[in-house]
């Protein structure tokens, strides 16, 4: 990660606001993506993240606010002025072109001599494993080349910033995984920052080096992939990221860092993560990868087992607290791992450093 | 397709509508067979025979229509030919205001039919309503209007010199403008149609990303827009330029004898003044042929962007 930390900001998003006439779409964003990062906008449908990116590549205008690239603001450029290229969610490229000529086309507009465009051409094309189709028109290749053929095109003219807008999303899921280390590794070596949309928070989690959260026309969070899987801020952040059992509880005590809670109005619990607690109600995130299984004798929760499901490399566990409740448990799928039947009566040990305490 | 792969095998034909298929085309091989094969051979036919003297045919074989087109022989026939430029001033005048109207047809089309691509939800519909509000009227109605409006002292004329833009009535009537008129009004419709239909399939993000690639507005219609909407370009282009080309209409009742195009030609030697059936006939298998290749050219055109 220290790679990354050049200081030096590619792109300052400062309090944009974007509004249609109905609907805002992003509310007061404020981001900053380091130079040469691999940087991903995660967040459900409509949340704002892909409208954050045409903002930034220019297809949509802003309301309020400033976007700098490399300390310049842009916001006033149309997106042919503006040194950044996009890969379009479904490639958009030029059905009547070569993937040559697709992928020459921005050079040309640049006014780049014929030889040098031939040359970067043949780089670009090398760098995505196409040489061998640039003959080829678009409908003659397949949606994983297809792919390719748009970031080479977005790739040759070297733009200093590459925006791509799910461009994962319509490659099957085998493809999806090749193409994720791909990317990565040619964001690695071009030393391009990758602003990249994603809803899909596994291609952001092995992805990112940093990751904003969208919901709502809001970031919620940003921060590395550990950082927002094990330290969320906030319930959506735990949710949407990977599963989580979130659990009603109080907080008796605390002094901003490490919190007393009451569950269930007579278990009590230390909790270590509790940045930012304050007394009363809250929530304790709990990933069922943190909870394990024992005995109901040794344990001061309890519940009874409601569903079992098998997923192949792990067994999810669902156990019903006496208040009705249910918690989540994942119990790894190994030889020596005690898989208890349903209707059995459990108890409940929970990894305390990784509970994490959220306020409502 | 669906049920074809569902009846392979099966022997169910009789269950289903498949063995109509080609007899379902019976009424209308049926139509053209008898109104335009025939009518078209019969004119062929007639080409090649001599003329009786007030309309009407002699049943003999003849090359004199078409060498009429082509030579001067003088009033009986017998001088040493000469080049006869008449009639193909007349075909040059024609393929001339008939490529302005599709030409007038395109610049106006293309921007109208880009603007009803991309309305959104139902306006789409109402503006194409109202492209075929025309078509409510006949065109010999529509025609005569014109005529009406563009005379020495009709409305047009009129308003110019009310607002004072001309001094004197202009002179529109009976002149090429007012043929061109008449031609680009009637077809214009047949330029918009296809074009939007074409554009409606039109990706827009491919302008975006012609955009992201550093290209200016103009630089995008001309290498990405007109490209991919080229199909409907030509189709419009076509729909405007061949009925143009034989057009009758039109140079008959707002063009003058100076604005004489081919389709006046052809009913001059039918119903009008000459009366020479072979010769029409022969001038309408020229302009025939000439519409035949210019359809092959484009369908040439069209393979190629195929293979």
């Amino acid at each position: 990660m220290s790679l990354h930390e050049t200081n030096k900001i590619a792109i300052d998003v400062d309090n944009v606001t974007k509004r249609y006439a109905e609907v805002t779409a992003l509310k007061n964003v404020s981001l900053s993506i380091h130079d040469n990062e691999f940087f991903t906008l995660l967040g459900p449908s409509g949340c704002g993240k892909t409208t954050l990116l045409r903002t930034i590549a220019g297809f949509e205008g802003i309301s309020e606010g400033d976007i700098r690239l490399f300390g310049d603001s842009i916001i006033d450029l149309p997106p042919n002025k503006r040194p950044v290229n996009t890969v379009f969610q479904q490639y958009a490229l030029f059905p009547h072109m070569s993937v040559m000529e697709n992928v020459a086309f921005g050079l040309r507009r640049q006014k780049v001599v014929d030889s040098e465009v031939r040359k970067r051409t043949g780089e670009v094309l090398e760098l995505v494993q196409l040489s061998g189709f640039a003959d080829r028109l678009p409908s003659q290749l397949s949606g994983g080349q297809q792919q390719r053929v748009a970031l080479a095109r977005a790739l040759a003219p070297r733009p200093k910033v590459l925006l791509l807008d799910e461009p994962l999303s319509a490659l099957d899921l085998k493809l999806r995984q090749d193409v994720r280390v791909e990317l990565q590794q040619i964001q690695a070596n071009t030393g391009i920052t990758f602003v990249f949309v994603t809803h899909d928070q596994e291609e952001a989690l092995t992805m990112s080096n940093r990751i904003a959260v969208m919901s709502a026309g809001i970031v919620q969070q940003v921060g590395t992939s550990r950082d927002i899987y094990e330290s969320p801020e906030n319930k959506f952040v735990a949710d949407f990221i990977g599963d989580t059992n979130l659990i009603d509880v109080e907080i008796v005590e605390t002094d901003g860092r490490q919190a007393t809670c009451l569950l269930l109005g007579n278990v009590q619990l230390i909790c270590n993560n509790a940045k930012g607690a304050t007394k009363g109600r809250a929530s304790l995130s709990v990933r069922p990868e943190r909870l394990s299984l024992g005995d109901a004798s040794n344990s001061s929760l309890s519940g009874t087992v409601s569903r079992l499901t098998y997923l192949g490399t792990d067994i999810h566990v669902a156990v019903n607290l006496e208040d009705g409740e249910v918690i989540d448990v994942r119990v790894q799928n190994s030889e020596d791992a005690r898989i208890p039947d349903t209707g059995d009566i459990v108890g409940l040990n929970l990894e305390l450093d990784a509970a994490r305490v959220l306020m409502n | 397709m669906a049920m074809q792969d569902i009846n392979q095998g099966k022997n169910t034909t009789t269950h289903t509508y498949q063995g109509l298929g080609p007899s379902l085309l019976m009424p209308t091989w049926l139509m053209i067979g008898i109104f335009l094969v025939l009518p078209v051979l019969m004119m062929l036919v007639y080409s090649f025979l001599t003329k009786e003297f007030r309309g009407g045919v002699i049943w003999e074989f003849s090359l004199n229509a078409y060498d009429q087109f082509i030579f001067d022989r003088g009033l009986f026939g017998d001088d040493p030919p000469k080049m006869e430029w008449t009639y193909i001033g007349i075909f040059w005048r024609s393929i001339l205001q008939a490529g302005i109207a599709t030409l007038l047809c395109l610049l106006i089309g293309f921007p109208t039919a880009w603007f009803i691509a991309t309305r959104v939800g139902n306006s789409k519909s109402i503006w194409l309503f109202l492209i075929t509000i025309p078509y409510w009227v006949n065109l010999l109605i529509r025609t005569i209007s014109m005529k009406f409006l563009i005379r020495e002292n009709g409305p047009a004329n009129e308003f110019m010199m009310s607002i004072g833009l001309i001094d004197a009535p202009l002179q529109m009537i009976n002149t090429n403008f007012a043929v061109q008129l008449g031609l680009f009004y009637s077809y214009l419709p047949f330029m918009v149609l296809p074009i939007y239909a074409s554009v409606e399939r039109y990706n827009f993000s491919l302008s975006e990303a012609a955009a992201d690639l550093y290209s200016s507005q103009w630089v995008t219609l001309r290498k990405i827009i007109i490209p991919t909407v080229k199909p409907g370009i030509i189709a419009g282009c076509i729909l405007v330029f061949v009925p143009s080309l034989g057009a009758f209409l039109a140079p008959d009742l707002l063009g003058g004898a100076k604005s004489f195009m081919i389709g006046s030609l052809i009913e001059d030697q039918f119903g009008g003044q000459a009366g020479n059936w072979p010769f029409g006939a022969a001038v309408s298998m020229i302009l025939l042929s000439m519409v035949l290749i210019v359809l092959t050219f484009y369908a040439r055109l069209q393979s190629r962007r195929a293979s």
